[in-house]
């Protein structure tokens, strides 16, 4: 995992709510032992026809979804399984933030893991970012992790992060080690509670 | 001011906590980690990258289920069914076998009596019990949570995490208490109890929250009842689902393979008796159900609280389906992509396939119920049926009692256990366009196969409207006897 400070992008707009996992990287995916070569299924069944050619109509298939590596969604992104090829779907399509109402919690949980940086908006912030985007979604997207804060087309935006999370995310560490660093105080807990 | 009461939840997850830093997540002791062929292999990768082992291997135990062909090989065995499985299956069951025997966990995998649905093997074997945390890579998981445990579904980061420390680095969620009010109606079960309280709550209702389900009608349920009503709390967004502990639980639990035995069991059940809400304790939030008005249920759009009672019209918009919601894209989206229209009702849609199983449904007392609505019946010449039993120890109960019998006389198939049609990834699949009434927990778009349209019911739902052709209000076939 590396470091996460900043970053600007145009933005790829998904304005729906409830987006599940089945949408974000279909079951079928999920039979490989890999953890690569998730990228190009990520949305499958909405980015590709049923012939396998692209969907012109879909967002992350022209300009400026295209490119960006910043999403733009509704409430509850997320919801539905706990498959973290989800995240990495998303990841290795080259999106490095999502932004949304709100976030389905093991979805929440598994993107912490991975370094997505997933920011959640109040109602009347994440309504205001929607309009703007729907009036020009062309404009570029800044997201500062350090000061908390996007702007897009003049808007901006304070959010609010776990703190733990966040400096998981600027130090690019993960869970692993910190738990191992308490190996003893686990092993203690075992002896003490009969769980050995 | 006295110190207010404990919920269930609490009382649980304060005895799990190993430690707590300032400005970290509290360390997590997980009791029993469940783990599966699709979301571990890359944990197990994980660890041999970094040098690691299983911290403590008895608290982690596997199957087989996802992925697995439910048809037995021409050779009558499960290994032999491999011949029907994709290279990429096949290969994900297999490395499942060599990651358990590395790493030292017992696998209950192909060709094993016992194997089954994680979430229907873990209570078939007695692995589940009160005041437990338990974790599995799997959203499902709060099933376990039936049993008055802290049950909750992982990423496989986490499934790495826990196996190498038995422990999780976890926010402790906020608590809410659904209480029932009244009894379930006739012709209901526990799906129905379930699919009414998401349509009541919302797909995301539960977010950031465990849920203690309480009132009569959840005390009156049986362990599989309460096993269904928690299995599907993900739906509704929680990150569990739980019933406190009481002699139904204790009389499930009793001569299960890894239940306590002689003087354990009668220490066990003195602590798991203590295992309930304070009568003070405070939940962050409090949402109170009347069941008066509530019928057998059926889903009409793409996520599970998209339900209504059988036989009233499909909403016209999103406020009338959830009162001050906005009409949003997603909603007239669903509806596009079931292609039902606004103020028809479910019954007006022939339906293709219907399937019963999952870890939600694919218990004895689920078979049963479908069998009961299906004796002496055929189901219609136009639907295909498939009965998939939750576990080994379901489908030899079924054998034992002719259920696969009714099911195979009113031209339904009998299959081996196994996840199956819940989220076809095994081979089994609704095909585009098709509309498949399913005893399983997720009606997303393409669930059951890319543009495969799914109806959520309870299994004597689904039976009915097998014989019928179109989605049935079961009640017409027992008089509202069930």
């Amino acid at each position: 995992m590396t470091g996460f400070k900043t970053l600007r992008s145009s933005v790829l707009f998904l304005p729906f709510d409830n987006i599940d996992t089945d949408q974000i990287i279909p079951a079928r995916f999920l039979k490989t032992t890999a953890k690569s070569g998730f990228g190009e299924k990520a949305f499958h069944d909405w980015r590709y026809l049923p012939d396998g050619s692209l969907n012109p109509d879909f967002a992350m298939n022209r300009e400026p979804g295209k490119s960006a590596r910043i999403l733009v969604t509704g409430d509850n992104f997320g919801c539905g399984s706990s498959r973290e090829h989800a995240p990495w779907a998303i990841a290795q399509a080259g999106i490095s933030v999502v932004i949304a109402r709100s976030f389905a919690d093991i979805f929440r949980s598994n993107s912490q893991k991975n370094g997505l940086l997933l920011i959640a908006l109040d109602a009347e912030a994440h309504s205001a970012l929607i309009k703007t985007i729907e009036a020009d979604g062309s404009g570029i997207l800044t997201v500062d992790l350090p000061a908390q804060r996007a702007e897009y087309g003049g808007l901006r935006l304070d959010f609010s992060i776990d703190a733990f999370y966040k400096m998981c995310l600027i130090e690019g560490i993960d869970d692993f080690g910190y738990l191992l660093k308490h190996a003893d105080a686990i092993r203690a807990y075992e002896e003490k509670n009969g769980k050995l | 001011m006295a110190k207010a009461g404990l919920t269930l939840f609490d009382k649980i997850w304060n005895d799990h906590v190993v430690l707590e830093e300032e400005g970290a997540p509290p360390i997590l002791y997980i009791d029993l980690h469940l783990t599966h062929e699709v979301t571990s292999p890359q944990a197990f990768q994980e660890l041999r990258d970094r040098g690691l082992k299983v911290w403590n291997p008895k608290r982690n135990q596997a199957t087989s289920d996802h992925c697995n062909p439910t048809r037995l090989g021409p050779d009558g065995t499960e290994h032999g069914s491999l011949i029907y499985a994709d290279a990429q299956a096949k290969t994900q069951l297999l490395q499942q076998e060599k990651n358990c025997a590395e790493f030292g966990i017992d696998l209950y995998g192909l060709d094993h009596p016992a194997r089954g649905v994680i979430h229907v093997f873990g209570p078939d074997m007695g692995l589940t019990q009160p005041g437990m945390t338990i974790v599995c890579g799997d959203s499902h998981t709060a099933t376990h949570g039936a049993f008055g445990a802290i049950a909750f579904g992982i990423g496989t980061s986490e499934v790495g995490h826990v196996m190498a420390t038995q422990c999780l680095l976890q926010r402790k969620p906020q608590t809410m208490r659904i209480q029932y009010v009244g009894t379930l109606p006739p012709g209901t079960d526990a799906k129905d109890l379930i699919l009414y309280t998401i349509a009541k709550i919302g797909v995301g209702g539960g977010t950031g929250t465990a849920i203690e389900f309480s009132g009569e009608a959840v005390r009156k349920l049986s362990m599989e009842g309460r096993m269904t009503l928690c299995n599907m709390a993900i739906e509704a967004g929680a990150r569990t689902g739980m019933v406190a502990p009481d002699e139904t639980t204790f009389a499930y639990l009793k001569g299960k393979p890894f239940a306590p035995r002689g003087t354990a069991w009668d220490e066990a059940v003195a602590a798991w008796s203590k295992l309930k809400s304070d009568p003070d304790a405070v939940f962050d939030r409090e949402v109170t159900i009347d069941l008066s008005e509530m019928g057998p249920m059926a889903t009409y759009g793409t996520n599970p609280a998209m339900g209504i009672r059988i036989g009233r019209k499909i909403p016209a918009n999103a406020e009338e389906a959830f009162p001050g919601a906005r009409d949003d894209a997603a909603f007239r989206k669903a509806l596009a992509y079931m292609g039902f229209r606004p103020g028809t009702r479910l019954g007006d849609y022939p339906i293709d396939q219907v399937f019963i199983g999952s870890c939600t449904n694919g218990r004895i007392e689920d078979l049963k119920a479908a069998a009961a609505v299906l004796a002496g019946r055929k189901i219609a010449e136009s639907v295909r049926m498939i009965v998939v039993p939750g576990s080994g120890a379901v489908k030899r109960a079924a054998e034992a009692s002719g259920l696969d019998r009714v099911f195979i006389e009113a031209g339904a198939e009998w299959r081996e256990p196994g996840c199956s049609l819940c989220l076809s990834m095994n081979g089994d699949v609704v095909e585009s366009g098709k509309l498949c009434v399913s005893t399983s927990n997720r009606n997303f778009e393409g669930r059951q196969g890319p543009g495969a349209r799914t109806v959520l019911t309870s299994p004597a739902t689904a039976a009915a409207s097998a014989i019928r052709g179109f989605v049935t209000d079961p009640r017409e076939f027992s008089g509202g006897a069930l």
